[in-house]
This record gives C-alpha cells, sequence and structure tokens, in this order.
C-alpha cells in the first residue's frame, strides 16, 4: 500500500477517534465533581496578583512589598 | 561573553554590508543596510560596556520594562497601521491617490499588505506579546524567565516588522496573505518566536501557583500553533543568498491549501486565541469577579484548539481544491460557531452582578464592546462559510467587511483596553488622564466600526447579486467595472468610518501621553482602579 493511502487510512480511523477520545476526556476532566476546588482556586488567580501601579526599581509603589511578602510566605 | 557578543555582531555587520553592496534586488540592498546599521550600532554598545561592572538584576519585581516598551509599540503601530488603512480606503474611492510621483511603492497593491501586516503582526502583535508577558508573570506570580532575553524578543520583532514593512514597499513579497515577508525575514521571525516560547514556557515552569490560569493555555496555544503554521507555510528555497526572491516548496493547489490552513489559523490562534488569553485576564481583573465558569473556560480552550485548525478550506469554495476537503472546512467552521459564543457567553456573563459598570467604567465598556463583535464576526463567519452563501459572498466587500467587525471590534477594542488598563499600572499612575477622552474614543471607534460594517454588507451583497445577475437570454448584466462605480458611495463611507476611528486612537495616543508624561490630575477615584482581592 502507497505511503499516501495508508497514512490517509490511519488518520480516517484510529487517529480520528483517539483525537475524538481526548477531546471528551478534557471535557469530563472539566466537570470531574472532586475537582471542583481546583477550577474556584484556578479561577481566583488573576484576582489575588498585584496593587495598582507595579513599577520597576520604584520605592514607593505598594506592588514590591507584596511580591516580597508572597515570596517569603512561599 | 563579550567577547563571543562582539565576534557575532561583527560578522553580522560584515555580511550586512556585502549584502547592501552586492544584493541582487533593491529589497535585499536596503535591507541589508538597516541590518548593517543596527548590527554596527550594536557592536559598539556592546563594546563601549565591555569593561563595565554588571549591575546585578534586582529580581524581586515583575520585569515591567518589556510590557512598557510593548504598550507604546502597540500605540504607535496602531496609528501607523490605521492610517495606511484609511489612505488605501481612499485610494480605492479615489483612484488619483495612486500619486503618479509615488509609483511604484505608494501603489494600492503595495500598501494594502503593509497595512494589513501593519495592524496583525505589529499592532496585535505587539499587543499580544506585552499583554502576554505582563499576564504569565502575575498569573504565575513570579519574574519573567530569560533575563535580558525578552529585550531580543522586543526588539527582534520590532526589526521583523520594519524588515517586513520596508520589503512589501520595495516589491518583496512572496504572495501568500499575512505571509508576505520573503525567506530571510521569515527565518529571523523564527529565531525571535523560538525565544519567546522559550521566555514564555519558562516562566510558566518557574510558576509559584499551583494551577496555570487558563490565560496562559491560550497564549501557549497562540505561541506553538504560530510556530507551527509559520514554518510550514514559509517552506521555500531562495533563488539566490544574496536575493530576496524565493519559490515556494509546495505548488498548485497543495499551495493553496497551505496558505489558508496558514491564514485562517492566522486568524483563529493569533487574532482569536492570543486575543481569549487577554480576555479571560483582563475582564475578570477589570470586573473584579472571577471568570463566570472555569470549567467551561477549559471546554472552551480545548473545543477552539481542536476545531480550528480544520477550517481553512472554507477559503477555497469553488476552487480546485476537492469538494470533500472544502466540505470538511465548512463543517468545522459550523462546528466552531459554539466554542467561540462559548467564550463570549463566559465573558460577558462574568459581568453578571456588575453591569453597573458598563456605565461608568470605560475599560468595561471597551471590553463589552469588544466581546459583542467577537460573537458577532463568530456568528457571521461560519454563516459565510457555508457554501452556498460563499457563492455570494466571496471576493466581494463583504468578506472585508466581516474581517473589519472582527478586527476593529474585537481586537481593536480589547487592546484599547488593553492599553488603558496597562498604562496607569505600568508607570505608577492613578488612572488615565482623562475619563472624558476615552469615552470620546469609545464612540468614535464605535461609530467607525458601524460605518464601516455596515458599507462593507450593502457594497458587498450588491455587488454579489449584480455579478451573478443574467437577463433573459441568459448574458451577464453588468461589467465588472459597473460594479465598481456602484460601490463608489459605500467605499467613502467606509474611508469616513476609517477616518473616525483612526481619530478615537488619536485621542488615546494623547490620553497615554499625557498620563506617562504624570501630568495626572485623578479626574476618577482610585476606586475604580481593581483592588486586590481578600
Amino acid at each position: 500500500m502507497e505511503t499516501y493511502s495508508l497514512l490517509r487510512e490511519f488518520a480516517d480511523s484510529w487517529f480520528l477517534i483517539a483525537m475524538f477520545a481526548f477531546f471528551l476526556g478534557t471535557a469530563v476532566f472539566a466537570f470531574w465533581p472532586s475537582l471542583k476546588a481546583a477550577r474556584d482556586d484556578a479561577a481566583s488567580i488573576p484576582l489575588r496578583d498585584e496593587a495598582t501601579g507595579c513599577a520597576k526599581n520604584c520605592a514607593t509603589c505598594v506592588c514590591k512589598p507584596l511580591l516580597e511578602q508572597e515570596r517569603n510566605d512561599g | 561573553m563579550d567577547v563571543v557578543k562582539l565576534v557575532a555582531l561583527g560578522l553580522i555587520t560584515l555580511i550586512a554590508a556585502y549584502a547592501s553592496d552586492q544584493g541582487l534586488d533593491i529589497a535585499f540592498r536596503v535591507h541589508g543596510f538597516i541590518v548593517l546599521v543596527v548590527a554596527a550600532g550594536l557592536f559598539i554598545h556592546v563594546l563601549r560596556r565591555v569593561d563595565e561592572p554588571k549591575t546585578a538584576i534586582v529580581a524581586t519585581d515583575y520585569n515591567d520594562g518589556p510590557v512598557r516598551a510593548g504598550v507604546i509599540a502597540t500605540a504607535f503601530w496602531g496609528i501607523a497601521g490605521l492610517a495606511v488603512g484609511v489612505l488605501i480606503a481612499f485610494q480605492l474611492a479615489f483612484p488619483a491617490l495612486n500619486f503618479d510621483w509615488a509609483q511604484p511603492y505608494g501603489n494600492f497593491g503595495r500598501l494594502r499588505p503593509l497595512h494589513t501586516s501593519a495592524v496583525i503582526f505589529a499592532f496585535g502583535g505587539n499587543a499580544l506579546i506585552a499583554s502576554s508577558i505582563y499576564i504569565v508573570q502575575r498569573t504565575s506570580r513570579t519574574r519573567l524567565f530569560g533575563g535580558g532575553l525578552v529585550w531580543f524578543v522586543f526588539w527582534g520583532y520590532q526589526l521583523f516588522i520594519v524588515l517586513a514593512a520596508t520589503g512589501y514597499l520595495l516589491g518583496a513579497t512572496q504572495s501568500k496573505e499575512y505571509a508576505e515577508p520573503e525567506w530571510y525575514v521569515d527565518i529571523w521571525l523564527t529565531l525571535v518566536w523560538v525565544a519567546y516560547l522559550v521566555i514564555f514556557l519558562g516562566t510558566i515552569i518557574n510558576r509559584k501557583e499551583r494551577h496555570i490560569y487558563v490565560a496562559n493555555w491560550f497564549f501557549l496555544a497562540f505561541i506553538v500553533t504560530v510556530a507551527m503554521l509559520h514554518i510550514v507555510n514559509n517552506l521555500a528555497v531562495p533563488v539566490s543568498i544574496w536575493g530576496s526572491k524565493s519559490v515556494q516548496l509546495f505548488s498548485g493547489v497543495q499551495d493553496a491549501m497551505t496558505q489558508w490552513w496558514y491564514g485562517h489559523n492566522a486568524v483563529g490562534f493569533f487574532l482569536t486565541a492570543g486575543f481569549l488569553g487577554m480576555m479571560y485576564y483582563y475582564v475578570p481583573k477589570q470586573a473584579n469577579r472571577p471568570v463566570y465558569s472555569y470549567k467551561l473556560s477549559i471546554v472552551h480552550f480545548w473545543a477552539l484548539i481542536f476545531l480550528y485548525i480544520w477550517a481553512g478550506p472554507h477559503h477555497l469554495h469553488y476552487t480546485a481544491l476537492p469538494d470533500w476537503a472544502s466540505t470538511l472546512g465548512m463543517v468545522f467552521s459550523i462546528i466552531l460557531w459554539m466554542p467561540s459564543w462559548a467564550g463570549m457567553m463566559n465573558g460577558l456573563m462574568t459581568l453578571n452582578g456588575a453591569w453597573d459598570k458598563i456605565r461608568t467604567d470605560p475599560i468595561i465598556r471597551f471590553l463589552v464592546a469588544s466581546l459583542a463583535f467577537y460573537g458577532m464576526s463568530t456568528f457571521e463567519g461560519p454563516m459565510m462559510s457555508i457554501r452556498a452563501v460563499n457563492s455570494l459572498s466571496h471576493y466581494t466587500d463583504w468578506t472585508v467587511g466581516h474581517v473589519h467587525s472582527g478586527a476593529l471590534g474585537w481586537n481593536g477594542m480589547i487592546i484599547f483596553a488593553m492599553i488603558y488598563f496597562l498604562t496607569p499600572r505600568l508607570w505608577n499612575r492613578g488612572a488615565m488622564y482623562s475619563t472624558a477622552a476615552m469615552n470620546w474614543h469609545f464612540w468614535l471607534a464605535m461609530i467607525g466600526i458601524v460605518l464601516y460594517a455596515a458599507s462593507m454588507w450593502v457594497s458587498g451583497i450588491m455587488e454579489g447579486l449584480m455579478w451573478r445577475e443574467v437577463d433573459d437570454q441568459g448574458f451577464l448584466v453588468n461589467s465588472f467595472a459597473d460594479t465598481v462605480s456602484a460601490k463608489f458611495p459605500m467605499y467613502v463611507v467606509r474611508g469616513l468610518g476609517g477616518v473616525l476611528y483612526l481619530g478615537g486612537a488619536c485621542i488615546m495616543v494623547w490620553n497615554m501621553w499625557k498620563t506617562i508624561r504624570g501630568h495626572a490630575i485623578v479626574h476618577q477615584p482610585i476606586s475604580q482602579m481593581t483592588v486586590p482581592a481578600e
């Protein structure tokens, strides 16, 4: 069998199933009940990240101490 | 290390000097000269600092210098790209604007790719790079990986833009939509892009957060996919190493299919996935609420990634492309409607309970308008990909209108929101200098888009109907020139829409200038800025 036909048949069958299964897996993963806390945690990431005005080498701005504090807290 | 740098820069300078003298065409010689100047300048810069003690980098803060540069570059290229757009819009209405003295450089044919690349890659690309660098640091809670490498990415990308833009004007193009730059510019962009991937991925790997925030998923998909698309679509053999001309590896319908696989995914991954990354950060941030459904955002991400890549063939209906392929593209384009609207709803629903902000907060207004246009153009697109609809819309101004409702509406408005969001934060000002100017900008841009999209719908559908009109003998009624003269009023309206949009952007630049220079009398309460959540 020539390479094209072989690859084409593989793409149309097994690889298609594999991709579709992966896709369904991501949807199941997204809605997995025990991961709800993880989702909520991830959703809040941008809201706990900075104070206003984060300038480099800025002595007065609020961000640097916050960032350092977060570092120290781990 | 400095010695290696000096040797490399010296060699590049020499080769560029040879290229600028011996290049086979004008574009290559000019590019040789540009590279010569840049490399020689860097050589002197490195040489002057060779024995100076290296200052240790204080790594306790976010690396925001490149973001600041990126915000300014976004505004600069935005004005340039929009201005060229207005010029070519009026060139279509008034062909005399293809001035004789400016030929062949000021020709519509050369200015059009300059416009598309300037707005997509220079305006949009700088916004994406700046946003992604800003967001990945915040959401990973760590400093950007790679130290000074980010400056190579930033300036390397600007050099790419300059080489691409001057190349188009001087006639160096491989005639592929959105992929016009010739082989050596493509190679340069590949290097810059790999460095971009390294700093982005490195930051994610170093993250202090357990989860990778969804915005970073979208940015990563954007970076990786654009790299893949760029390399495959630009497989070409240069005719000579001292000339800009190259020959594509693919030919005929394979070339066309590769091109539109690239072209549609430039829209899908550059202008959609990357911008969704911006959306998933700025909307929750400005509304000060977590995204409506994080679960939906995961499904949204994977559905978008899995579907977009197949949609390209809808650009090639009624061509030599096999029917099964264009049907496949059409079906996937229609399925794509769902994840697109899932993303739009996810963004809009984030404002649940904060809808009053749309009245008081201009940034929220820009974001909501952006999402609304995202919804409209991701409905219009699947509809236009249906073969029967496409037979009317293809090659007409309807396509142009569709692209611009997406580009001016979705991409443009979210970039403006980004600039208004970042400018006060990056320069440590309380707020933008003038809220009134932001409102003026918003309404000018909105009216501009409406004029643009509406005139192009009328013009496009009229044009499509005129082209297919036959008399009772079966002869075509209209010649091509008939449609051109019938479109004149719509072309003028479209140009005016562009003027309003450009005018709004100019107001933004003035506002940025006033804010950055620190003239700010804080007109709005600081509380309008987001406060850190408890």
